[in-house]
């Protein structure tokens, strides 16, 4: 899946992250989780890309890969700047703290990511400050404008509040400004609606969608809910246990999946209309977690398609199956 | 008038919490009824009342709680006056909850068996060993568990099947009613939908009633007959899911069924509700949505719609039902 | 409330000034808290009058009482025949064996009480609430060092090393603060705010700073101690309470060199055999009730402070 273009702004390639099980200080450890695994994965300027899957399919990893939160173990995260092109995944020290202007993240919980002690000025003034952008007056001008642009208006009566004063939806606002505060040019949001209000969901997603326009940020959108995928998200890539498997665009992964994993997601979620009948598509078993997984399809076990072929070759690769539509199965 | 066919009678419930700045009325004037063998679904966004009404029928408030006035009927027998000792003999039997997050609150230091052995010991004593062993195994098997891992511990189990253990738990005393909050809200897609179907068969092998309590209108539409949109403590939309769902007449319904993203079908533009849930320590006069409703009037500013029957079986509370004027 | 633009004529609030506002508008909020707490009211109270009490002592020094008579160290009262006296017109609390004024000397120490329990308060504070965070936070070796070196420092007893230390130097009050001090430091407190460190470590959002671009220092000082404050400031009470029975314990046993305490005034009713004798209950009565009073005050006013803490820690 090479395809360069001029447009691309994130390349991720072969990056894995793994976890050692049962390590002591004296003791070497063997066992690994694998929780991503050799992951590739184009991110074009301007996108929203969603990263959907359940529970320990490995999404959350990759996003704190992206951002660096975690170091990788392997593999590579280029980014196309302005001053060519850099490895995120190996980064130290002031290089590090430059490319920090350019990805940001928006949490899941709108409480837990703002300091309980500071205002919702110092919050957002924080990249500003620790980056050592700008004067006082100048960032308290750039604040207030920002808080004005995310809907918290009048900025004025927002600027001194603490967290413990505002609604969650408005904090998850706060989260977007402090995100969007030092113009990057990538945002990794890791389910930033999924603790919000029904009604003040929509609102907040609008807002980053308007945002992205207006701002031209790129989004990796990071969800495990298919729907809010398909309005936040050009493409969508599906992951399990450490691998995509499926990725292209978003309506034709929701109307023409490939992949057995994905057609039984898809099949599985709930659909707000009760004279909908819906089949879901039965897969034995439960997720497990990729210890030291075995050289085959990572999908093998629970697969109703799963045949020879699958056990025995090593994991797919990811495939162009015809306009774009990447697969990673054997039997597609 | 009391319809011995219904399991549960709920009859202008209000209830409140203490707080220090004074009482904070969760639930207030609430009217339904569940049918034997009825599933109705009770939706609504945090703070609507709805986890506040459950324990009200449970009667397992906390210490600063009080039920105010109201009746609540299980099987005509209105347990609001009851003592807790009286209420006991209820609990469980009659009427059983699955609460919220219940698999994490499984206590660790017991098995499975064990646990739903002492549910059994505690609210059906004239029950043999033998036959209360026989019971759990019955148990397992409805809930499409394992009998074989019931002498596991919860940490043993995944969420999943630990949510189905909790569910076993409360069926254990044959219930003709259960209460499920949010029982599905902490699991993965694929093991929701699976918990899901299991629901839907238990209840109809058992002609059960159940109350499923939720804030994802997608489940509630899957699981109920009957659903009850709840608003700031007020039940202000009640009627069939068909109904609510393509007919709906409170306009906070109306805007809640827009807003919500689906992956069948056309792609729509979500409606945005604006402005905020109120805070119930001081709601708006009036009409408690009126603040944020597109259609209010000046009649909804003063007074409190009545929550009536519009059509058929088909109830709200609104003075502009369906928006008109 | 406060309008910010970057043009003073119209009427821009410096931020220093927004943050003192905003401070003093968080500490009327904490007050409020805390006086709900019949408990915490008495400790401060208590409090109050010791510092009133202490405060009272330079005042009459230099107006009613005549330093010769009623110095607390060197007075002597020569009109009395025979000392201790018991309470009179002259002498409220009457005097010790030496003849000095006990209310003298009883306002006299209280002084040193509150300044030892301060410093010691501080020193540990400081100590134990920066090796919590940097333990905390970087985890792995500097965590095992760190903890094994407090484990020692839990280990070693209390008392017996302050009576060692006398024994090799004179110690004052200042010293004895500040061995409290460390000896607290890396002590238990350390652990406790180690443990509070770790959960505010695991938040989200710490790891919101580091994506900033936040280092280390800034992670530590802006977002974890702060953090912290309030648990170390509940735990800075209990440490007070500890100082003050310390350095009563010591003097008592004669192992300071201390010019007046509670304490050495309960040394010096031993000393001269007047120790369990009804008579001369002014002797020892006063001082204990001193020591038992203040060190129950601050310990109540940690225990109403608790509340004020916790729950703001957990509030939604």
């Amino acid at each position: 899946m090479t395809q360069h273009n001029n447009n691309t702004l994130v390349d991720v390639k072969y990056l894995s992250k793994l976890y050692p099980v049962g390590q002591g200080v004296f003791r070497r450890a063997d066992t690994f989780v694998h929780a991503v695994s050799k992951l590739n994965l184009q991110i074009k300027r301007g996108e929203s890309v969603g990263l959907v899957g359940e529970s320990g399919c490995g999404k959350t990893t990759t996003g704190k890969l992206l951002t660096r939160l975690i170091e990788p173990t392997e593999g590579s995260i280029e980014m196309h700047t302005d001053e060519g092109l850099v490895d995120i995944a190996h980064l130290r020290g002031k290089e590090m703290k430059t490319f920090r202007r350019r990805v940001q993240m928006i949490f899941q919980d709108p409480y837990e990511s703002m300091n309980p002690r500071l205002t919702v000025y110092d919050t957002v003034a924080e990249p500003l400050d620790v980056q050592g952008i700008g004067t006082i007056p100048e960032r308290e001008a750039n604040v207030t404008d920002l808080l004005e642009t995310v809907g918290l208006t009048p900025a004025s009566s927002f600027l001194f509040r603490y967290p413990h004063e505002l609604s969650g939806g408005q904090r998850q606002r706060v989260a977007i400004a402090r995100a969007l505060i030092i113009n990057p040019d990538f945002v990794v949001a890791d389910e930033p609606t999924s603790m919000l209000d029904v009604s003040v969901r929509t609102g907040v997603m609008n807002l980053m969608q308007n945002l992205a326009d207006r701002f031209g940020v790129t989004y990796l959108y990071i969800t495990h809910d298919l729907a809010v995928a398909r309005y936040m998200c050009d493409r969508i890539a599906v992951m399990y246990l450490g691998k995509i498997i499926e990725i292209c665009a978003t309506e034709e992964l929701l109307h023409y999946p490939k992949h057995p994993y994905t057609k039984a997601l898809i099949s599985a979620v709930p659909v707000p209309d009760p004279t909908y009948t819906r089949e879901s598509i039965k897969i034995k078993g439960g997720i497990s977690k990729p210890i030291n997984p075995e050289p085959r399809c990572r999908f093998f076990d629970r697969c109703p398609m799963a045949t020879k072929v699958c056990e025995s070759n090593d994991h797919p690769p990811l495939e162009d199956k015809g306009s774009e539509h990447y697969v990673a199965c054997h039997l597609v | 008038m009391t319809n011995t066919d219904n399991v549960l009678e709920v009859k202008d419930l209000t209830m409140h919490y203490m707080t220090r700045k004074g009482p904070v009325y969760a639930v207030d004037g609430v009217n339904f009824h569940v049918g034997r063998g009825e599933a109705i679904g009770l939706v609504g966004e945090s703070g609507c009342g709805k986890t506040s009404i459950a324990i009200s029928l449970l009667k397992l408030l906390p210490d600063n709680a009080r039920i105010h006035k109201g009746e609540i009927r299980l099987n005509g027998i209105d347990v609001v006056p009851l003592t807790n000792k009286e209420m006991n003999k209820h609990r469980w039997k009659v009427i059983s909850m699955v609460f919220q997050a219940a698999m994490n609150s499984m206590n660790p230091v017991y098995t499975i068996e064990e646990q739903i052995l002492e549910a059994m010991r505690q609210h059906t004593p004239h029950l043999t060993e033998k036959e209360m062993n026989e019971k759990v195994d019955f148990l397992f098997d409805l809930v499409g568990l394992d009998p074989a891992f019931k002498d596991q511990y919860p940490h043993q189990y995944s969420g999943g099947m630990r949510q189905r253990a909790v569910i076993a738990m409360a069926l254990s005393c044959d219930p003709d009613i259960i209460i499920a909050d949010e029982p599905t809200t902490a699991l993965d897609v694929i093991v929701q939908d699976q918990l899901l179907k299991q629901i839907r068969e238990i209840q109809e092998q058992l002609d059960m009633a159940m109350i499923y309590i939720s804030h994802d209108i997608a489940v509630i539409a899957e699981v109920s007959q009957r659903v009850g949109v709840m608003y700031a403590g007020k039940l202000v939309e009640m009627a069939s899911s068909e109904a609510i769902f393509h007919q709906p007449i409170h306009p906070y319904t109306m805007g809640l069924m827009s807003s919500f993203p689906s992956i069948v079908g056309e792609k729509n533009e979500l409606v945005i509700i604006p402005g905020e849930p109120p805070d119930l320590l001081s709601p708006p006069p009036g009409c408690r949505f009126h603040p944020r409703c597109p259609y209010a009037s000046e009649i909804c500013h003063e007074q409190e719609p009545e929550f009536k029957t519009h059509d058929g079986n088909h109830l709200a509370a609104c003075w502009h039902p369906g928006g008109e004027r | 409330m406060t309008s910010i633009t970057a043009s003073p004529e119209t009427g821009y609030t410096p931020l220093w000034r927004v943050r003192l506002n905003l401070l003093k508008r968080g500490l009327k909020a904490n007050w409020a808290t805390f006086a709900e707490n019949p408990i915490g009211l008495f400790g401060l109270g208590v409090i109050i009058f010791f510092g009133l009490f202490a405060l009272a002592h330079p005042i009459l020094m230099n107006t009613v009482w005549q330093p010769r008579i009623y110095d607390p160290v060197n007075g002597f009262d020569i009109e009395i025949a025979y000392h201790p006296s018991p309470p009179s017109a002259r002498h409220l609390l009457g005097t010790d064996p030496l003849g000095r004024d006990v209310l003298s000397q009883l306002m006299f120490s209280t002084r040193y009480e509150f300044a030892l329990g301060l410093i010691s308060a501080i020193v540990t504070v400081v100590i134990a609430t920066t090796i919590g965070a940097v333990s905390a936070y970087y985890g792995g070796i500097i965590d095992t060092l760190i903890m094994r070196f407090v484990d020692l420092v839990i280990m070693v007893p209390f008392l017996p090393i302050l009576i060692v230390m006398s024994a090799l130097m004179p110690v004052g009050m200042l010293e004895l603060a500040l061995v409290i001090g460390i000896l607290s430091g890396f002590g238990g407190t350390a652990i406790v705010i180690k443990s509070q460190a770790l959960t505010v470590k695991v938040k989200p959002f710490i790891e919101a700073a580091r994506i900033a671009g936040g280092g280390d220092f800034h992670i530590i000082f802006k977002h974890m101690v702060p953090n912290l404050l309030p648990i170390a400031l509940l735990y800075m009470m209990f440490v007070v309470t500890g100082a003050i029975f310390s350095e009563a314990v010591l003097s008592y046993f004669g192992l300071t060199e201390i010019s007046m305490s509670w304490g050495l005034m309960i040394n010096i009713t031993q000393v001269f055999g007047y120790i369990l004798r009804f008579d001369t209950w002014y002797l020892l009565i006063p001082a204990s009730m001193s020591i038992t009073l203040l060190c129950a005050a601050f310990y109540l006013v940690g225990r109403a402070l608790d509340e004020v803490v916790n729950p703001r820690l957990r509030q939604r």
